[in-house]
């Protein structure tokens, strides 16, 4: 039993952690006002990167780099067509998730050794490491503290990310801006510059939940490799109501079910793997459902009031 | 020196010309560029795309194959989106077009009379496409629940569905292990006009007429009209939202139903992997770059539909994936829209201070 339980809290942990940095990376873009629908697509092109370099420099840090860097770039996309060329954001969010899933796919079937494909390939991965003394532990120690370097790392932004958003000046202007540009802008935050500052900070997280995929939890390539990951975490930012730490609850409830979905398969069930594979779209769409429902209820809204609407000082709205 | 945007008042009809036909261009060449850190001779690589998908009578009618479900479902997605219902379920609504329709195929055929077959597959195919579109309606109408993200998940479940079916219960049992469901039976074939262009194009052209005409001489398309451009005015003026998100959807659900109906019927002959290639997802571009004008769809269709095809070719002839096209697809959506701020906006460039701007 206590395997069990071992077991699935491993793997939910380990599942949930590309989900979670893509969902505070959307989150923290949300916060400045712009929807960036283009995740799945900044996942899919991060986890090509991140194996790619990390496969040909043998140095898995770079891999690491490039996906970051590469995250950025596509939210700098984003920002440059959203905020400065005030093109429509569900628009634009689409086309970066559609030229990022085929940018990756090409790079998948070119990247490996002499111009050929990736998939299949063995590179340099994140091995899980036991912390000292917390790894130890009885079943949290085997499977909560014995994770992953991205992961640790996790555990420490999520409480940074939250302080930062709540308790920091920087962090009042950020809501500012997603709530009231108008007067974010009357305050002397520049409404320009802070949202493009974040959506490339989001983006710079989607390439690190990317990374964490091809490098830490797959180790590998494969095609379709996110596998619709970054439109649950957009689900996900709802669910958290875009909140950092509630965005774990989220992270965990959808690795958990990874996870079932996993050991079910294992465990060679009567369910065809068809179905087993819907339930994380399914229970997406019951949980907006019901969040929805919840919101209606309290009659509290907790996006952004500004947000996908792009911000022009002249024009009154 | 300021860069000044100043609204228009009019969208310029230059812009709305020069825009997409300059975006195309940019867009080769930034796809050129890609190409080339791939080490790909670009030149070579377009000449093997615009031969492939146009050179020719066969290769034209190749063309011809895949704009036919492109423009249904580009269709159905434009209603919706001027409306800004933002329906990105469109691949789903497309299989489970498919998988109606090879129901009927597979078990009424013998059972239903000749004639009445390809009929009832139309039927089927376009309410359960309808049905698909229809839910994600009601939650949003209901509920209030973010359609895009709904639409979405459900086409990963209608894709699994397809899986399942083809590789479970309806599964060739003569079919050596080949993942897919068994031939129709030749009463279930759609009619085919030339090469294997089939019917379904004479449905895309009356889709076309039919949409054009619900949003530009119906009250009905009106109040879509007004509830895209203007929820508020909408609501305060009496046009009932939910209700006509509900039929919208009805409508752009089953024209996409319809393109999957067409595609089993026509091309496929059976229910199997290749049903569900993304159509759905490229019609989203096909509508926007339209300008979400039905005469325009069905040109952006094509243009679209050479691209796929030049795109397989490229795999063929010079064993590059065929991945550049969608690479190629979503550079053209960035200049396009990056480009729009034109229409809808007038560029000055202001020397000088820039108290000038006030003066």
């Amino acid at each position: 039993m206590e395997d069990l339980i071992t077991s699935i809290l491993t793997i939910t942990i380990r599942a949930g952690t590309s989900l979670l940095y893509a969902t505070l990376g959307e989150i923290y873009t949300e916060r400045s006002g712009v929807l960036n629908l283009g995740v799945e697509g900044t996942m899919m092109v991060g986890a090509a990167t991140a194996f790619a370099v990390a496969y040909h420099s043998d140095n898995i840090w770079l891999g690491l780099l490039a996906a970051l860097l590469v995250g950025g770039l596509m939210a700098l996309i984003h920002a440059f067509l959203t905020i400065s060329l005030r093109a429509d954001q569900v628009v634009s969010g689409l086309a970066i998730t559609l030229f990022g899933t085929g940018l990756a796919s090409f790079m998948g079937q070119r990247l490996g050794p002499g111009g050929t494909t990736m998939v299949g390939l063995q590179g340099p991965a994140f091995q899980r490491i036991p912390l000292p003394v917390l790894g130890d532990l009885p079943v949290v120690g085997p499977s909560v503290f014995t994770q992953d370097v991205l992961t640790y790392f996790l555990y420490l932004l999520v409480p940074v990310l939250w302080f930062y958003l709540y308790k920091t000046r920087f962090g009042l202007h950020l809501r500012a801006v997603g709530e009231n540009p108008q007067a974010a802008d009357v305050m002397g935050v520049n409404v320009t510059t802070t949202r493009y500052a974040y959506t490339i900070f989001g983006g710079v997280l989607m390439g690190m939940a990317g990374a964490h995929l091809s490098l830490g939890y797959l180790k590998g390539w494969a095609d379709n490799i996110t596998g619709g990951r970054g439109w649950i975490a957009i689900a996900l930012v709802i669910f958290a109501m875009w909140d950092p730490i509630r965005a774990v609850i989220g992270a965990v409830l959808f690795g958990g079910i990874n996870a079932l979905q996993f050991r079910m398969q294992a465990a060679g069930t009567t369910i065809p793997a068809s179905f087993l594979n819907m339930t994380p779209y399914f229970f997406t769409i019951l949980v907006l459902v019901m969040i929805t429902w919840w919101e209606v209820v309290r009659k509290r809204v907790g996006a952004p009031a500004a947000l996908g609407i792009p911000y022009v000082r002249e024009e009154k709205r | 020196m300021t860069i000044v945007f100043e609204k228009r008042l009019t969208r310029s009809r230059r812009a709305m010309f020069l825009v997409p036909v300059l975006s195309l261009v940019l867009a080769l060449v930034f796809g050129a560029m890609i190409l080339l850190v791939f080490r790909v001779n670009p030149l070579e690589a377009y000449r093997v795309m615009v031969q492939g998908s146009l050179g020719s009578g066969y290769a034209l009618s190749e063309t011809l194959v895949k704009a036919i479900p492109l423009m249904l479902t580009g269709l159905g997605v434009a209603i919706a989106f001027r409306m800004l219902f933002w329906n990105i379920g469109a691949e789903g609504q497309l299989a489970m077009g498919g998988i109606a329709a090879a129901y009927i195929a597979l078990f009424w055929a013998d059972r239903l009379p000749g004639p009445l077959v390809l009929p009832t597959m139309f039927v089927a195919g376009v309410l359960a496409g309808a049905v698909w579109g229809l839910i994600p309606a009601f939650l949003r109408a209901a509920l209030g629940v973010n359609e895009i993200l709904t639409t979405l998940m459900m086409n990963y479940i209608a894709i699994l569905l397809v899986e399942y079916l083809y590789l479970g219960p309806w599964r060739d049992p003569q079919g050596y292990g080949f993942p897919g469901t068994a031939q129709f039976p030749q009463v279930a074939w759609l009619p085919r006009l030339t090469g294997r262009v089939h019917v379904g194009l004479i449905f895309a052209l009356v889709a076309a007429v039919l949409v054009w005409f619900v949003l530009n001489r119906t009250r009905w398309g009106y109040e879509i009209q007004v509830i895209g451009e203007n929820p508020r005015a909408a609501r305060y003026s009496g046009i009932n939202i939910g209700f006509n998100i509900l039929l919208v959807m009805l409508l752009s659900g089953g024209l996409s139903g319809l393109a999957g109906m067409a595609e089993v019927a026509g091309i496929s002959r059976r229910l199997y992997q290749g049903l569900t290639v993304g159509y759905g997802y490229t019609a989203i571009i096909v509508a926007w770059l339209a300008n979400l004008n039905p005469w325009g769809i069905l040109l952006v269709a094509f243009l679209m539909g050479a691209l796929l095809v030049g795109g397989d070719q490229l795999q063929v002839a010079l064993g590059l994936p065929a991945a550049v096209a969608l690479v190629l697809q979503g550079a053209i959506l960035f200049f396009v829209l990056g480009g729009s701020i034109f229409v809808n906006y007038r560029v000055r460039i202001i020397r000088g201070h820039k108290e000038a701007k006030e003066a």
